[in-house]
């Protein structure tokens, strides 16, 4: 009898014939695994912004020359960013818009600053495919509700910047700025 | 006759002891594979589409040697090699044209496949490495086109890469990855160069692997029924003559293109240097991306149009399951063969519609062409499969020859 048995299962110890010899090759196979596994986050996250690139995070400018009814466009962190004087009209127009007819419901109130009502900063990047979307010149088309006219896929803006018609899910965001003076922004 | 071998022949027996390197070749393109004698033209687009991924590694590997991968450089390094290296115009050239020749050969490849049900049993992992091979070659031409940093390379970036933004929760993470920043800028150049550079060697694997599951079951043929030893001839002279011939007639056409019109195919927006400020107005990738842009755009939600996008891509990998006949070859399909051009016609469609701007009449085409593309494979394929009744199938690739039925 003692003969017959393959000589590593007289070593058993596991319960249902699990012997030493596996549980060392599975311990040895998983510890590899892990520690590819864990290998790739560096290799991953070496694609992340790296920090140079998250250190270019603010940009001034200087709001005072624009007229009303004209845009600015700068770069911030490498996209454009908008910056628009509307006219009286159009902050009405903005405004009188009932929540129920918005896809991404938003109070034009919420997306200017208090005391700074006719100028609307925006990331001028489509939230659909991010494409620049055009309007920030008159001559520009600017869509059928006055804002912003995307010519990528046919998404239109209003004057506060909100998605109304078309493809692109949300509003056009909003930076972060606040107001070093009456007439610089600093945005981010 | 002398049984004695020469020198030469000694040589390479003692190599090939080592390394039968030339018998694994003979085997797998040579006189040791016997190919169905039957094989039309359309069975030259494999081959083709092989000479067009040498061709692009070739010459991709000297643009190579005088492109600068950086936003500030990539622009006019593109410009030094059209006009200061010597014959780096037909170099660029080459490898411009060369990935629409590499598509023309590919797709036609494909719709091959298609007509004669080459995807069916036992061959559906030779059509599944099929279509990774496409799709690593639309990453690679994608990643390419961004390259020469040009208003369109920027604009194809930044909209591609956003496609991603429309995963659930994670997708901004995602593109904030693959950007390497907040927008499409430098670190995104640079790894693409990295990938660009990358990927064609990946397809190399594929094919060799596409090559290799071929050699299981055979090459299909026109009639689409299986063979005997005597119905096939040897690869190695027949097609490797015929497939060269083949060569010659494309090179007719590519070089056609590449000498007297090298930017027909391109977009003259690309020659304006990328400028993150503004998109150009009508924002529309090479024409071997059309039909799926068109997809894209014919949904007008972000998501569903994503997913109808790479879905349209996604759905070949169940042909062989959608497709419910057993008979390959639409030669034996009346009703098939018809829905078959059908498909073909709503394709280009697809592809007039995506280079329009998405309104008005290309934007209802592009609506009904979806429609119809997706209802060709789930309803129109499993359908006709079980309806339609085939016409009868030869004995042999001999036989209607040797005893005409009519
Ligand atoms: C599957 C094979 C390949 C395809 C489909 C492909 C496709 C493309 C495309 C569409 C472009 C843009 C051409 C333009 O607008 O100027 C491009 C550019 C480029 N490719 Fe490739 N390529 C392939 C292989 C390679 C390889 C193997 C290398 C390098 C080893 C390479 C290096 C380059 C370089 C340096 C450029 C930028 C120069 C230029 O824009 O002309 N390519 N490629
Ligand atoms: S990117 Fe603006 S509508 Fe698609």
């Amino acid at each position: 009898m003692a003969n017959t048995a393959p000589a590593h299962t007289a070593h058993a110890d596991g319960a249902d014939g699990e012997t030493r010899r596996d549980f060392l090759l599975n311990t040895t196979v998983a510890a590899g695994a892990v520690g590819g596994a864990l290998m790739v986050w560096p290799l991953i996250h070496s694609m992340n912004p790296a920090a140079d690139t998250l250190s270019m995070s603010t940009t001034e400018v200087n709001t005072s020359g624009i007229a009303e009814g004209m845009g600015i466009t700068f770069l911030w962190r490498g996209k454009p960013v908008f910056a628009r004087h509307r006219t009286k009209a159009e902050i009405e127009e903005a405004r009188k818009v009932p929540m129920g007819e918005l896809k991404d419901p938003q109070k034009d109130e919420a997306r200017v600053q208090k005391g700074h009502e006719e100028l609307l900063v925006l990331v001028g990047v489509c939230t659909h495919l991010g494409c620049v979307p055009l309007g920030q010149k008159v001559t520009e088309p600017r869509g059928e509700f006055g804002g912003y006219f995307c010519p990528c896929h046919g998404s239109m803006y209003d004057t506060s910047g909100r998605i109304r018609k078309g493809p692109a899910p949300t509003n056009l965001e909003v930076p972060p700025y606040t107001f070093l003076s009456d007439t610089t922004v600093r945005v981010g | 006759m002398s049984t004695e071998k020469s020198t030469a022949r000694k040589i390479f027996e003692w190599h090939e002891q080592r390394l039968p390197i030339v018998s694994f070749i003979d085997h797998a393109v040579g006189s040791q594979y016997p190919a169905p004698r039957n094989l039309n033209y359309f069975w030259n687009f494999g081959s083709l589409a092989g000479f067009m991924l040498v061709t692009m590694i070739l010459t991709g590997v000297f643009l190579a040697m005088n492109y600068t991968p950086h936003e500030s450089m990539a622009f006019d390094s593109v410009e030094r090699i059209m006009r200061d290296v010597n014959y780096g115009w037909l170099i660029r050239y080459m490898h411009f044209n060369g990935a629409s020749f590499f598509f023309i050969a590919v797709y036609i490849h494909i719709f091959r496949g298609l007509y004669y049900g080459s995807y069916k049993a036992p061959r559906e992992v030779l059509w599944w490495i099929g279509i990774l091979i496409l799709l690593a070659m639309m990453a690679t031409a994608f990643l390419g086109y961004v390259l020469p940093w040009g208003q369109m390379s920027f604009s194809g970036a930044t909209v591609i890469t956003n496609l991603f933004s429309a995963i659930p929760v994670v997708g901004n993470t995602i593109v904030t990855l693959l950007w390497g920043g907040f927008a499409v800028a430098n670190p995104t150049l640079n790894r693409f160069f990295s990938l660009h550079y990358l990927l064609p060697f990946v397809i190399v694997g594929l094919v060799f692997l596409h090559i290799w599951a071929l050699h299981i079951p055979g090459s299909n043929n026109p009639l689409g029924i299986e063979l005997t030893a005597k119905d096939k001839i040897p690869f190695h002279p027949y097609y490797t003559v015929k497939d060269a011939f083949g060569v010659g007639v494309f090179l007719l056409f590519y070089f056609g293109i590449v000498f007297y019109a090298p930017n027909l195919l391109g977009d003259v927006t690309n020659y304006m240097k990328a400028n993150p400020l503004t998109t150009p107005p009508n924002v529309v990738p090479e024409w071997y991306f059309l039909p799926y842009y068109a997809i894209l755009r014919s949904i007008p939600n972000k998501l569903l149009g994503v997913i109808a996008m790479f879905g349209s891509l996604l759905i070949l990998f169940v042909v062989p399951w959608l497709d419910t006949s057993r008979i390959r070859s639409a030669v034996f399909r009346p009703v098939y063969k018809a829905f078959f051009w059908v498909f073909v016609v709503d394709c280009l469609v697809l592809g007039y519609c995506g280079s329009q701007h998405p309104e008005g009449l290309p934007l209802i085409l592009s609506r009904v062409g979806t429609a119809w593309y997706f209802l060709h494979f789930l309803i129109l394929m499993p359908v006709i499969g079980w309806l339609e009744t085939p016409k009868p199938l030869p004995a042999s690739i001999s036989e209607p020859v040797l005893n005409p039925a009519e």
